[in-house]
């Protein structure tokens, strides 16, 4: 973490966490209080009740990745950390964005459209808006390649990921489902622990 | 205010506020601190039908949380706290993030406005779950009656297992209210303290047998497997630096003790920091009070790092051999197969560098501390408040057995050591529960004196160091600052306190210079009652050694002398530290 070794990288970590009021305000919170930097963000429900899923792309070197995890670990919020650069995933980013149109620009800019496979979402008179799915750089590629054009707004959802195969994240046995598990089931550390580092 | 259970709040018609003492009362706490309020008024109802335990009212929240931080760290088993909303809760602030630094296990229970009034600016509403996110452990607001006691009990399962802090649960009135009727939970079993791996235990071994001078450098993590560590620094014949937080793991009396590292620490200490090649860090954090500039720590060192508490690890300073383990299962499995490798050498330079050190012959600050720690049993227990008084104590002070030195070592807080010491006090009613504090510091919890007279807590002696100065930012002033004394002069204002004292029935002495202070400290602690000394010395003492804030631990003053003839600098930077090295 000194200024020697820094080199700005990204990292994009899975956490999943109790589906708890202000959980989120509490990861967040850490993040702030130690000054590691969110470059994206994405929360939703899983197939467990109880439980949300966190996509988060942290930048900074490894040492401060290894220690945003280490204390991550520490919520009681928290069910598991995937460290995605332990292992094959796929991500997934959606875009939407709203190009600006001329009858001279109309043809090319539905011809690239179409060339990053983007479906059209919304006509209007002087603009049409794109929704974009890929990785992130597909959605960079294709943001490049209409900005000539004028590109009006982007809004991106953040990345998304999942580990590659056939294996859960949460491991059923560690989650039945039903609420009252929320509390002892998923106490062991080990279990959360795994996908960190292990070091020790 | 809705449902009320009033005289029929027994045991058997049990509300919310019944099922969280009967919780409490399973748990086996006997003793909360608390102040009362409208929106915690049906807990202290019912508290009327829990004799077994014993509510203490403390004079201020921030009161009553210190003094159940001086409980949990004089015993290790977790204190508990009691306030109101809003202003309530709000005064607990402080003593959270104290006990979340110094990683006390601490239980803050809250009242809050009702359910339905939370979140419109309600009477007394604060959100103080908000407020304490980033200085608790976990913290919850209870949402349904039938959760309330199972709550509690996970409450105290966090705020214990693992490296220990506070958890708070903020209880809205109405469930306080409500009829509960469900199971009461008992204790949770404690996990399993983690025990390193054995190829890292190999690995650690070889290297300390490879060292050729080799430290030991014991945290707060450390203060329940003294014994263990002992055996270890024994059986390998290394020396041993406790930091503030650890004094007490290893017994001073010990020829292999070095003393505290860090800005205030010994001669001894820093220099065999500086000088080590191996250096195994157990149960601590690597503040920066203890570190200096991290970058001109240790530097020779390969530094091994036990610690429960995986992120701690690596978080400051660089780590040859990280090892995640509880300390005491540490200190067993290094222990066995060690080799008592005696380093002549090493030996007969630290023996050099503690021959340095200075014991205060003229009247001042650090001879009425010694006079006064030196009357002090092995297991009287020595709270302190913060500031120069607490830097001398901890240099002065022997300590021979672990949670018998209390101490806000993490957050600084002044007006910790005076209620601390009532609650560890009220822990151990046998032995005397000494604080040493600053005429500045005990002013800011100075109310608690009634809490004395209340509770006919008689083992409580304070001393009170009085410079009429704030003197530790008025020594940073002095070296740093040209000595621009802005708003640290307390000596006009200073109330009598002997007088004080006395105004709550509380006997005072006073010692003035070197002949009274025998005699003073004698009758102070022989008084049969709870008492306070107040030891009036000159203004412009100053606590060394020192590391100026910023200067690696190898440009540490050593004496007074050498800081007063370096060059003044006009701004915090390490001057007067560089024309100590250049000397050195
Ligand atoms: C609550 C709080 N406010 C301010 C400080 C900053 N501070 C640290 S030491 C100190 C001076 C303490 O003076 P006193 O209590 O008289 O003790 P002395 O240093 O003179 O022994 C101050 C103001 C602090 N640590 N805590």
């Amino acid at each position: 973490m000194t200024s020697e070794t820094f080199q700005p990288q990204d990292h994009l970590i899975s956490i999943l966490v109790r589906d708890e009021p202000r959980v989120l305000t509490r990861i967040t919170a850490l993040f702030g209080r130690r000054g590691y930097n969110i470059r994206s963000l994405s929360v939703g429900n899983t197939e467990h009740p109880g439980v949300s899923r966190m996509t988060i792309v942290v930048s900074g070197d490894r040492g401060v990745v290894e220690q945003a995890i280490k204390q991550l670990e520490k919520l009681h919020d928290v069910v598991r950390i995937i460290d995605h650069s332990l292992e094959k995933y796929v991500d997934r980013e959606m875009v939407l964005v709203k190009v600006s149109l001329t009858p001279e620009t109309r043809v090319e800019v539905r011809q690239i459209a179409e060339d990053f496979r983007s479906r059209i979402v919304d006509v209007g008179r002087h603009a049409l808006t794109f929704e974009v799915t890929g990785d992130e750089g597909k959605i960079t590629a294709f943001i490049e390649q209409m900005r000539p054009f004028g590109i009006l707004e982007t809004m991106r959802t953040g990345r998304v990921a999942l580990t590659r195969g056939s294996n859960a994240d949460i491991p059923t046995q560690v989650y039945s489902g039903d609420s009252a598990a929320l509390t002892p089931a998923v106490e062991p550390r080990e279990e959360k622990a795994r996908g960190v580092p292990n070091l020790f | 205010m809705g449902q009320s259970n009033g005289p029929g709040d027994s045991r058997r018609e049990m509300n919310g506020a019944g099922a969280l003492w009967a919780t409490l009362a399973n748990h086996g706490i006997t003793t909360v601190f608390g102040y009362p309020g409208g929106a915690i008024m049906p807990v202290y109802d019912a508290l009327t039908f829990y004799p077994e335990v014993r509510h203490v009212l403390a004079r201020h929240e921030q009161g009553a949380i210190h003094a159940a931080e001086g409980w949990a760290k004089a015993t290790g088993e977790i204190g508990v706290c009691i306030a109101t909303s809003g202003p309530g809760a709000t005064n607990l602030v402080t003593g959270l993030a104290d006990a979340m630094l110094d990683s006390v296990p601490l239980l803050a229970i809250t009242g809050n406005v009702a359910r339905h009034l939370m979140g419109t600016d309600a009477f007394q509403e604060a959100d103080i779950t908000g407020i304490t996110l980033p200085i608790t452990k976990h913290n919850y607001v209870v949402r349904e009656v039938s959760e309330l006691p199972r709550v509690i009990a996970e409450a105290i399962r966090i705020a214990r297992s693992g490296r220990p802090g506070p958890v708070l649960v903020d209880i809205p009135k109405d469930i306080q209210l409500a009829a509960f009727a469900g199971e009461i939970p008992v204790p949770h079993a404690r996990p399993e303290a983690p025990q390193p791996l054995p190829e890292v235990v190999a690995r650690a071994q070889e290297l300390l047998r490879s060292a050729q001078r080799p430290v030991m450098m014991l945290g707060g993590g450390t203060v329940d497997a003294a014994p263990e560590l002992t055996a270890l620094a024994r059986a390998w014949d290394i020396p041993v630096i406790t930091t503030l937080m650890g004094l007490g793991s290893f017994p001073s009396s010990d020829p292999l003790w070095l003393g505290m590292p860090g800005m205030h620490g010994s001669v001894a200490a820093n220099r065999a920091i500086s000088e080590a090649d191996v250096l195994l860090g157990i149960g601590l954090r690597f503040d920066d009070r203890v570190t200096g500039r991290v970058n001109g720590f240790a530097p020779k060192a390969s530094i091994i790092h036990v610690d429960l508490d995986a992120a701690e690890i690596g978080k400051i300073v660089r780590t040859h051999l990280p090892v995640r383990s509880d300390a005491r299962e540490a200190a067993l499995a290094l222990t066995e197969g060690a080799q008592k490798l005696e380093r002549p050498e090493w030996r007969a330079q630290i023996e050099e560098w503690k021959s340095r050190t200075v014991m205060p012959e003229h009247w001042g600050a650090g001879y009425a501390v010694k006079a006064v720690v030196d009357r002090l049993e092995p297991d009287d227990i020595l709270s302190s408040d913060v500031g120069q008084h607490q830097m001398l104590a901890a240099q002065l002070a022997r300590f021979e057995k672990p949670r018998r030195w209390i101490n806000s070592g993490g957050l600084g807080t002044m007006g910790f050591g005076f209620p601390a010491a009532i609650g560890a006090g009220m822990a151990e009613p046998g032995v005397r529960s000494v604080v040493i504090a600053g005429d500045g510091g005990f002013q800011m919890t100075l109310q608690e004196l009634a809490t004395l007279k209340m509770y006919d807590i008689r083992n409580v002696k304070i001393c009170i160091i009085n410079n009429s100065f704030l003197g530790m930012v008025r020594q940073w002033q002095e070296l740093f600052h040209e000595k621009r004394y802005s708003e640290v002069w307390l000596g006009d204002s200073n109330p009598d306190f002997v007088k004080l004292a006395e105004a709550y029935n509380v006997p005072g002495y006073r010692a003035s210079n070197a002949e009274e202070l025998p005699a003073a400290i004698d009758a102070w602690l022989n008084d049969p009652h709870s008492a306070l000394l107040e030891v009036v010395v000159p203004n412009e003492h100053g606590v060394f050694p020192m590391v100026p804030a910023g200067a690696a631990l190898y440009e540490m003053i050593e004496t007074e002398a050498k800081a007063v003839s370096a060059e003044p600098t006009t701004s915090p930077t390490t001057a007067a530290a560089t024309e100590e090295a250049k000397r050195a």
